[in-house]
């Protein structure tokens, strides 16, 4: 083995292994949390409020990454199906109907059984369903529920009453609840250290994502991307384990960079980079490995994804700030990708397109999620506009394998990678 | 005037697609156009600010779909896709703000994407509170009507005092209790007002201004009352999840004609969205977000707390006498069809009947459903006689 090939995979190695014994710590812990006496909270991914839930030494639970793993690990159709059973449509989001199938099974989950919560943190960010996901699960659970409702950002900005109201339902909500359910009294300083070391953790997270504007790209910002915003978007912002991991993938990346190598893929390194395109949308977790197969085989890489800023849109410039706890935790949840209009995500694409170098976008349309999916077109329609590079429209779903077909995601997208060739041949020759 | 002359000059309104009347306004008055989305907006600002308010529901059974569709999957509902159809047709030229209030992710969209598509009509999202402490989400819901009459005085409306948001509050006070009094009228005398007809009335009532709506309720109210047709056998139902999308109104006869007396709804909220009337005392957005925190109505946009909704529908089905529910939600509605099971296991707990169908707005064929619905209000009559 050279010597290069020896720190690639030592390097390599590294961010896995913690990402891997993070996951399996935070799977334990959630698994012994009843006989620990650690108060259990139920939250949701974008707006995530994980520094105030650690500063309580709570467990966080979160429904959204259940779902995904029971996708993951084809254990999401089942639960889908018991729900249905009991009478939800077969027109609403998966992710609710997986995590209400899982309960009716006894909430063995996709990583053995998972405690009721002692308290629903309803982190109202960015999506409706949030809404009546947990007015769903406090009856099933019949525990308490703390609403931080977090205003949409309709303007693309954001207003101080926006801020004030947010800090406002911090103090008079879910710092007594918190504080309720775990004994402890809040503590400004706990919070403030976890902030500082979220901000470490977020510049390292911003370079990994923004290597991809080299050619070719280190990595795949979408594929590979939703592994590296596993931590951050989890249970773990806050943490040094967190601030550790990053430190490691930017060493990965940086060596990626200094050596000019691809994307990993699941068939190894990919030798030439053909494509690059940014994405919108989530991925489908029922069909991971096809659905980026097709995108691998043709060469085709993501240098940027619209999907991993919806637990923090990063790379627009927000850090959290330890000196202003309460303010930054609103602003954080006030600017995660998905609290954001449509004009303002199109423009963010738009970006994506001209920094990275993309040779066109991909919408990735999922039934059960209108808090992306609806208005998709129009992104599309307006960035084909003012890009001049044509888009392409998929569509499946995230954890119900019934909406997702290979064949006809491969014949779309192969079609689609034929238009893009030839629209960068026909500008090659100009 | 007659109840039925009432109600087809409100039909002529509900079914202009060129909203002709609202144009005559514009043009008579000089005067800016609000359009509004379903559920709720505070309809008193704009009025106070001199402003028209004009509730979009939709494009209805009659308008042709050309270019919607291209905007929107086949597994979104419709309304967004006549809503955008409406604007790309040109129906909409007159509207000077188009509000979204938080009722769902398709609305929510549906602003961005207006403001893609119509970058020179200004939008404005209206986020309804969902803390319902009045120092917290009050005050936010106070900041949220501040800059709406802001964003309308900069379009060059009057500002809005305290004094013409008073005044602007006792006339919806007047509209709501009129629209009250008619689904009163309507519990006790079914045959006298007939679903279809409230409906148009209500339909009119989102264009009119508001002192012109509440002559028309008030008129109407008189006229129904002065009926006496002859009460049929049917069963008295409430019909629960249509509050965005709405029904045709082929749909709302279909019920009817099936055998049944519709003793409640959730068509149109905002008509009748709070349980007592807005105070007129003291500072005028205070009180009017103050009712929307401790007198609203229980609805699917809203976070229901301590107090689930079924508790509220069971309730109404006393309240109304009523033997039976018809879910009736649009195809791929969220809020809708999320609810919807809890709902069926309260009812079932009670022993309370129901049935369920999923439609869409331009719904053309009916023939299933009135048998749906037929069986349905047979098999009450039937138990009920046993
Ligand atoms: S609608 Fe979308 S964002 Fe909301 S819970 Fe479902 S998948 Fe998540
Ligand atoms: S019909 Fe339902 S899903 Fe569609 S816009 Fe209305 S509330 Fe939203």
């Amino acid at each position: 083995m050279s010597n290069q090939s020896a720190v690639k995979d030592v390097v390599k190695d590294e961010s896995m292994l913690i990402q891997k014994k993070m996951l399996d710590g935070w799977y334990k812990e959630i698994g012994r949390a009843r006989e620990g006496g650690k108060p259990v909270v139920y939250s949701f991914v974008p707006g995530n409020l994980t520094e105030f839930i650690l500063s309580f030494d709570c467990v966080a639970v979160l429904p959204e990454i259940n779902a995904l793993h029971s996708g993951m690990k084809k254990m999401s159709d089942g639960f889908i199906l018991e729900a249905e059973r009991r009478g939800h449509s077969e027109d609403v989001c998966t992710y609710v109907k997986c995590d209400l199938g899982m309960f009716l099974g006894g909430n063995l989950g996709p990583y053995g059984k998972i405690p009721p919560p002692d308290l629903l943190l309803l982190s109202y960010t960015g999506c409706f369903t949030f809404l009546k996901w947990f007015e769903a699960l406090k009856k099933l659970y019949n525990c308490p529920v703390v609403m931080v409702h977090t205003p949409y950002q309709d303007q693309g900005v954001i207003t101080p009453d926006m801020v004030d109201y947010l800090v406002g339902q911090f103090k008079s909500d879910l710092i007594p609840a918190l504080e309720k359910i775990s004994g402890k009294k809040f503590d400004i300083d706990r919070l403030r250290s976890l902030l500082q070391e979220s901000r470490r953790a977020e510049e390292d997270l911003v370079y990994c994502f923004e290597s991809a504007k080299n050619i070719p790209s280190p990595i795949d910002g979408f594929f590979a991307g939703v592994y590296y915003v596993g931590p951050i978007f989890t249970a773990f912002r806050g943490t040094p384990e967190c601030t550790e991991y990053y430190r490691a993938a930017r060493r990965e990346i940086e060596y990626r960079v200094a050596n000019k190598l691809g994307p990993m893929t699941p068939a190894g390194t990919m030798e030439k980079e053909k494509f690059r395109l940014v994405i919108d949308g989530t991925p489908n977790w029922t069909d991971f490995r096809d659905f980026w197969k097709v995108f691998y085989e043709e060469g085709a890489v993501f240098v940027a994804s619209t999907y991993t800023k919806v637990g923090g849109l990063y790379d627009t410039g927000f850090r959290h700030d330890p000196d202003q706890p309460l303010k930054t935790m609103a602003e954080y949840c006030l600017n995660v990708y998905t609290n954001n209009s449509l004009p303002v995500r199109t423009k963010l694409m738009e970006n994506y397109i001209r920094d990275y170098h993309a040779d066109g976008f991909v919408f990735h349309s999922i039934k059960s999620c209108n808090s992306f999916s609806a208005g998709m077109l129009a992104m599309l329609r307006e960035l084909e506009q003012r890009t001049g590079l044509p888009g392409c429209f998929i569509e499946s779903d995230l954890v119900d394998s019934r909406y997702f077909s290979y064949a006809n995601i491969k014949n779309r997208v192969e079609s689609y990678l034929q238009m893009v060739e030839q629209k960068k041949g026909d500008r090659g020759a100009v | 005037m007659e109840a039925r002359k009432i109600a087809e000059e409100c039909e002529k309104l509900f079914y202009d697609l060129e909203f002709t009347a609202v144009r005559e306004w514009k043009a008579r008055t000089g005067g800016r156009v609000v359009g509004y989305l379903p559920t709720y907006v505070p309809r008193e600002v704009i009025h106070a600010a001199g402003a028209l308010s004009v509730g979009l529901f939709g494009g209805g059974d009659k308008l042709e779909i050309i270019k919607g569709d291209a905007f929107y999957q086949s597994y979104i509902c419709h309304m967004p896709r006549s809503t955008l159809e409406l604007g790309l047709s040109g129906r909409l030229d007159f509207l000077d703000v188009l509000l979204s209030p938080s009722l769902c992710d398709v609305v929510r969209n549906l602003s961005g994407v207006w403001q893609l598509q119509f970058p020179n009509i200004k939008t404005k999202y209206i986020d309804m509170p969902q803390n319902f402490d009045q120092k917290v989400g009050g005050r936010f819901f106070i900041s949220v009507m501040k800059e709406l009459a802001e964003l309308l005085e900069s379009l060059g409306c009057r500002p809005v005092t305290n004094e013409l948001l008073r005044e602007s509050i006792v006339l919806y006070n007047e509209n709501r209790r009129l629209v009250d009094a008619l689904y009163d009228y309507r519990a006790e005398a079914p045959h006298n007002v007939p679903t279809a007809e409230l409906y148009v009335v209500l339909r009119a009532s989102l264009i009119q201004p508001v002192e012109e709506s509440n002559r028309t309720l008030a008129g109407y109210l008189a006229a129904v009352k002065n009926r006496s047709f002859r009460p049929l056998d049917n069963v008295r139902v409430v019909v629960v999840g249509s509050f965005c999308e709405q029904p045709p109104l082929n749909l709302i006869k279909t019920l009817e004609k099936s055998g049944c007396y519709i003793v409640d709804d959730d068509f149109i909220q905002i008509a009748r969205w709070f349980r007592r009337p807005i105070a007129v005392d003291g500072d005028a957005y205070s009180a009017v977000s103050e009712a929307f925190l401790s007198a609203s109505r229980p609805s699917s946009s809203i976070f229901e707390g301590d107090k689930p909704k079924s508790e509220d529908l069971v309730q109404r089905i006393r309240d109304r006498k009523a033997e039976g529910v018809i879910f009736a939600a649009p195809s791929f509605c969220d809020p809708a069809l999320l609810d919807l099971p809890f709902y069926q296991e309260a009812l079932d707990r009670l022993g309370i009947s129901y049935t369920q169908f999923q439609f869409s707005e331009n719904t053309g064929q009916f023939q299933t459903i009135k048998e749906q619905t037929g069986t349905f209000s047979d098999s009450i009559k039937l138990w009920s006689e046993a």
